[in-house]
């Protein structure tokens, strides 16, 4: 460490105030406003959401694979939902696989991804003590929670919860004689997803917020690790997005509930004419997906730069292509904004404005292949280290890579006449955006544990996890291409019995056993995970010898993170394996000015001016003192 | 905790968006003040949307404007629709009351403009003085939307011959008078939809202002924000009511213009 740096931190002891308060158990574990502890909050709730939500796919995997199965002992869990000879309920599937794309896509990988490392994260890495409002953090968490237990609720209600698809497309949503899921449940469906906007609009302006003013000394914006901007462009997208949700569910609520029509048109049940005229349901579609893809990158991009830090901290080298990263993850931003029609090309959509939006939509592939090439190329001869984290990183590039591929079959216009609403599609986004963010969400479970509870998780149980989940889903999802180019339609209950189809129910069946095994271990984290929050060996200060701020706070960093002090910042993330210098690794709060060995050129020019800087601080907290003095 | 950010003891040779300050020079509060109004934009911006799809999907009125009926076959001519004016019963003026509503509105917003002022100032007086007058315009701009509400609602003494599906089901042809959700004497039953709906949401969202105003009005007056030291509150409430006024301009556009 620089003299000039240890003089600016024992002159700055003064004006610290003690951070540690003595909370009740109340305070802290419950109505807490420590951006760790509301991290926690939605990584538990997230972990008790993808419990349910991987549970649900495995019942429908049951029908799916396993057709003709008797199904009766299921019957102490499922109740009337079994039918009398044994089989699933037919309007249960539905209700299934709605209620597992809704919870997979909003409670689990934008509440418990982007909730969790959003929270935990931000403050710690940009050098702040909380975040802007830790009060409407708060609030944002329980607004989750709110949400949470109505969506749980609605599980259990006797017509069952919302069944016409994650997406809810009117007029199934919308008129409560439709099906059985949507009366009460599609209510509380609704209800539920006002909270979890209202959460997410909470959280995401706290985060916005708190990274433009709350950034440590030196932190500038070029020096903000990865994850920091993922996290930032994220909940700006999600600002944009949810609100238009927001619009067309309250929309959805007045033709459900009101007698209004705006999604509603010349519509006949039974011979009857419904006296709604007007509406259109292609305006739910438009709204919904304005911001249905947007969504997409909610969910990814936490995950890219979860892993754009640990690929860069386990290569032992600087991120390849800093700036690209970010100018991609910027192109990527708007650009999200821009293609939510390609969800629609078979939705009686004019061509013409087709062909723009599969134009659009092909053009993301520019940015993210730019991603995918600087994550190999930071690997590429790296001293790499297979930690667990690492390891379900570079599982997130490769599935990024075999999803993102199939992306661009879909994103043509022409040929999503043949795949859209097949099984193919299902591949797809399970492999680019469910599995991708799963792993990003995992790789940062394992990376940021210490941090989390002090305590390291056992790398061993991390290696078996990661194999069987990283085969496991390659089983699972890569034979559903095949099944979706044959022509298989998602959403139904039924497709082995045809003639022409009946050929896949052996590839169905080896899905369905993939899926309960890749199921099954998720068990070995949530062991791995409980236990070593209790029993795993003590982490050390810095575990993975990393650059980032949020290694030098202490063991268990109280509210507030760092005892004195807030650490300034001397320079960018990403000094591992710096030629000439001591160690593999430079953290931020090193001066340049302490390593003349490894500064290239132009941070030996920049050495004066932090001189210049750190004087002038360090004038002003003198003059600072002699005040109070 | 976020107090501890500030400029203080940071060197002006960091630049602005070197960390350590607040580089657009506004609190945390004010900025999520802006980005909550961000969100709101394209709240709105759905809405309108909305209105604009269903809109285009019928043709205008287009015979002379002497010979309009209400019709749901056709959108109806807005002028003819909101002409009336309290205490002038059946004199034709039209959109005269909607346009002293938006007036009220927008002399509102620069009462709050003096508020804010006044709050820079210190002034308590003054700040009290015109969070009063601001005050004053949202409640009346309620009550005047409650009155053209009102009368929407109960319609022309003509009323109008329409055919429609009715709620059980069956199509009836019968004199209609005034607009509900169900049934619309001026124009398809969707104008009166998307109208109750937005200017119901946008409404809604001058209820909120007048009770942060209030709010603001009650502790500026017993001297919360003077002994705080800054009338930083009375600023945010400011930024959201001049939001609410400008969505007001564009639902007023949407509906009573266009």
């Amino acid at each position: 460490m620089a003299t000039a740096n240890t003089a600016t931190n024992s002159a700055a002891a003064h004006d610290h105030h003690d951070h540690e308060h003595h909370d009740n158990f109340i305070t802290k574990y419950i109505f807490t406003t420590d951006h760790k502890m509301i991290g926690k909050q939605f990584l538990i709730t997230g972990m008790l959401w993808a419990f349910i939500g991987g549970l649900m796919s495995v019942i429908f995997r049951l029908q799916l694979g396993f057709p003709d199965m008797n199904l009766e002992w299921l019957r102490p869990l499922l109740g009337g939902w079994i039918t009398a000879d044994g089989a699933l309920d037919p309007e249960f599937y539905l209700a299934l696989v709605t209620m597992h794309g809704t919870i997979m896509v909003f409670f689990v990988l934008t509440a418990g991804l982007s909730g969790t490392f959003s929270n935990f994260l931000i403050p710690l890495q940009i050098g702040a003590r909380d975040m802007a409002s830790g009060f409407m953090n708060m609030l944002s968490y329980w607004f989750f929670f709110v949400s949470s237990v109505i969506m749980f609720i609605s599980l259990f209600i006797e017509s069952g919860p919302a069944s016409g698809g994650w997406v809810v497309y009117p007029p199934l949503s919308a008129l409560e004689q439709a099906m059985p899921g949507s009366g009460l449940g599609m209510t509380l469906w609704l209800i539920a997803m006002t909270f979890f906007i209202a959460s997410s609009l909470l959280g995401g302006i706290n985060y916005i917020t708190t990274v433009i003013n709350l950034r440590t000394k030196g932190m500038s914006f070029s020096r903000l690790p990865l994850t920091i901007w993922a996290f930032f462009l994220t909940a700006i997208i999600g600002l944009l997005s949810f609100p238009v949700l927001f619009s067309a569910a309250l929309l959805l609520v007045f033709d459900r509930s009101f007698g209004t029509s705006f999604y509603l048109s010349d519509i006949y049940i039974g011979g009857e004419a419904l006296p709604n005229t007007g509406g259109s349901p292609v305006l739910y579609q438009h709204l919904f997906w304005f911001l249905g893809h947007p969504e997409v990158y909610i969910v990814l991009l936490p995950a890219l730069g979860i892993t754009s830090e640990i690929i860069a901290t386990n290569s032992r080298k600087p991120i390849f292509g800093y700036k690209a990263m970010v100018i991609s993850m910027l192109g990527i931003t708007i650009l999200s904004f821009v293609v939510w029609a390609h969800h629609m090309f078979v939705s009686g959509m004019n061509p013409f404005l087709g062909s723009i939006f599969m134009f659009l939509t092909l053009i993301i592939a520019i940015p993210s292949a730019v991603k995918v090439f600087n994550y190999l190329t930071t690997l590429w001869r790296g001293n790499l280290i297979f930690t667990p984290g690492m390891l379900f990183s570079i599982g997130l590039v490769s599935f990024f890579i075999s999803g993102g591929l199939t992306g661009i079959f879909l994103g043509n216009s022409a040929i999503d006449i043949q795949l859209h609403d097949t099984y193919f599609v299902v591949a797809h986004f399970h492999l680019v955006m469910g599995s991708a963010s799963f792993f990003g969400l995992m790789a940062g479970v394992y990376h940021w544990f210490p941090k989390m509870f002090g305590r390291m998780m056992d790398a061993r149980l991390g290696y078996v996890h990661f194999w069987l989940t990283f085969i496991g889903v390659y089983l699972v999802f890569f034979p559903m291409h095949y099944i979706g180019i044959a022509g298989f339609p998602r959403r139904y209950y039924s497709w082995t019995t045809f003639e022409f189809t009946n050929m896949y129910t052996d590839l169905n069946m080896f899905v369905s056993v993939a899926a309960i095994i890749t199921f099954a271990a998720q068990l070995i984290f949530v062991f791995n995970f409980f236990y070593s929050m209790y029993r795993g060996r003590v982490a050390t200060l810095n575990p993975w010898r990393s650059n980032t701020l949020e290694w030098t706070t202490p063991l268990h960093p109280g509210h507030g993170n760092w005892p004195g002090e807030i650490p300034t910042v001397y320079r960018w993330p990403y000094d591992y394996s710096k030629p000439g210098a001591e160690e593999d690794y430079i953290p931020q709060t090193v001066p340049l000015s302490a390593t003349p060995e490894s500064n290239l050129p132009h941070e030996q020019e920049l050495v004066k001016l932090e001189k210049e800087i750190i004087a002038d601080e360090e004038a002003d907290l003198v003059a600072n003192e002699a005040r109070q003095v | 905790m976020s107090t501890t950010a500030t400029a203080a003891g940071v060197s002006p040779k960091r630049g602005i968006w070197g960390g350590g300050n607040e580089p657009l020079k506004a609190s945390y509060g004010k900025l999520m003040m802006w980005f909550f109004l961000l969100s709101d934009i394209f709240t709105f911006a759905a809405f309108l949307v909305a209105y604009a799809a269903i809109r285009v999907s019928y043709p205008g009125y287009a015979g002379p404007e002497e010979a309009f009926i209400g019709s749901n076959e056709y959108w109806p001519i807005p002028e003819l629709v909101f002409d009336a004016i309290p205490f002038f019963h059946g004199v034709h003026i039209p959109l005269a009351f909607v346009g002293l509503m938006t007036f009220i509105l927008i002399m509102s917003s620069v009462t709050m403009v003096l508020a804010v002022e006044a709050g820079h100032r210190n002034d308590r007086n003054d700040v009290v003085k015109w969070l009063l007058w601001t005050l004053l315009g949202g409640i009346t701009f309620l009550s005047c939307q409650a009155w053209e509400w009102s009368h929407f609602i109960h319609g022309t003494e003509g009323g109008s011959m329409l055919t429609y599906v009715n709620r059980m089901g069956q199509v009836v042809t019968e004199t209609v008078y005034g607009a509900n959700l169900f049934v619309n004497e001026y124009g398809p039953v969707a104008f009166a939809q998307l109208f109750f709906f937005i200017t119901g949401f946008h409404g809604f969202h001058v209820t909120i202002g007048v009770f942060l105003l209030f709010l603001a009005f009650y502790q500026a007056a017993v001297g919360v924000y003077e002994r705080r030291g800054h009338y930083e509150m009375v600023e945010k409430i400011g930024l959201y009511w001049h939001f609410v006024d400008l969505v007001w301009v564009f639902v007023f556009t949407f509906f009573y213009l266009i």
